[in-house]
């Protein structure tokens, strides 16, 4: 039984720009409040850990910036496609070159060891929970 | 009296402007609420998400298909009119707890309707990243052809 939910979102650029704006880091703050995207997202946990599935199409992995700040994960990309010179828009689903999202993770998770793979503008990141009940021995100091 | 009720921002007011500004976006462009859009257009938010531009010679459509199978693509114009369907099927783990589940799953299908100068004979179409650029050269031509995706 599930009580607490592990990932929880902080959704918009509007929290995205308050944080950053925290940070005192005007130049970042200033390019996501160009309205970045928000990809859609899955979102599972087993046993062993939580994997989040990102759709980021056009995002290679050099220009994927992925992160864990305090206890955020933040997912960031730009959309790269082939532009042509002279092109006119004629119509858009896509109005934006930047995708954005952060999530809050909770303590056991075990943030050091986080995967990601990216193919094909698919996203999955592999967040593992610490070994769980590890007996912990402590030493009396005289 | 009422000057210093105009004046008084509320708090709620910076929010309010910014949804506004979020809403122009989601449905301003391409057509407003009440406007008119292309008979073959699909809802805002509909998978794949789909742009399309014009050059001197080409028109450059581009499919945002992250994860589907670029060899299960049919790509076909008929008409002047180019289809484009696909299926993504996406795995459900049984074992696990989900919390979100946004990704589409399923076949798809979007169509765009071409100008008159588009050349079906002359087509280009390739997959990169999970896009989907078809390159559409402008000439006169209303051939049926299907199209390779290399």
């Amino acid at each position: 039984m599930v009580t607490q939910q592990n990932v929880t979102q902080q959704d918009g650029a509007g929290a995205a720009a308050a944080q950053a704006a925290q940070r005192g880091d005007a130049a970042q703050s200033a390019q996501r409040s160009e309205s970045a995207l928000r990809p859609p997202v899955d979102i599972f946990e087993t046993a062993e850990g939580i994997t989040l599935i990102a759709d980021m199409p056009g995002v290679s992995r050099e220009h994927l910036n992925l992160q864990v700040e305090g206890n955020t994960l933040i997912l960031e990309g730009t959309l790269q496609f082939d532009m042509v010179e002279n092109m006119e828009a004629l119509y858009a689903d896509v109005r934006s070159t930047l995708y954005r999202c952060s999530f809050v993770l909770s303590p056991e998770l075990e943030t050091s060891r986080i995967e990601a793979i990216l193919k094909d503008g698919v996203l999955a990141v592999r967040i593992p929970k610490k070994a769980e009940a590890r007996p912990r021995r402590i030493e009396v100091r005289a | 009296m009422f000057e210093r009720l105009w004046g008084y921002e509320h708090p709620l007011a910076g929010h309010m402007r910014r949804l506004e500004q979020e809403l122009d976006e989601l449905f301003g462009g391409n057509a407003s609420l009440t406007g008119t859009r292309d008979i073959r257009s699909l809802p805002t938010g509909t998978f794949p998400a789909l742009n399309v531009a014009s050059t001197g010679d080409a028109i450059v459509v581009y499919l945002f298909a992250p994860g589907a199978d670029p060899k299960q693509l049919d790509i076909s114009i008929h008409q002047n009119l180019l289809s484009i369907s696909g299926q993504r099927e996406i795995a459900v783990d049984e074992e696990a707890t989900y919390y979100r589940r946004e990704r589409f799953s399923g076949p798809f299908r979007r169509a765009v309707s071409l100008p008159e100068d588009a050349d079906a004979e002359r087509v280009e179409a390739k997959y990169l990243n999970g896009i989907l650029t078809i390159r559409i050269a402008r000439r006169q031509s209303a051939k049926p052809r299907q199209i390779e995706v290399r």
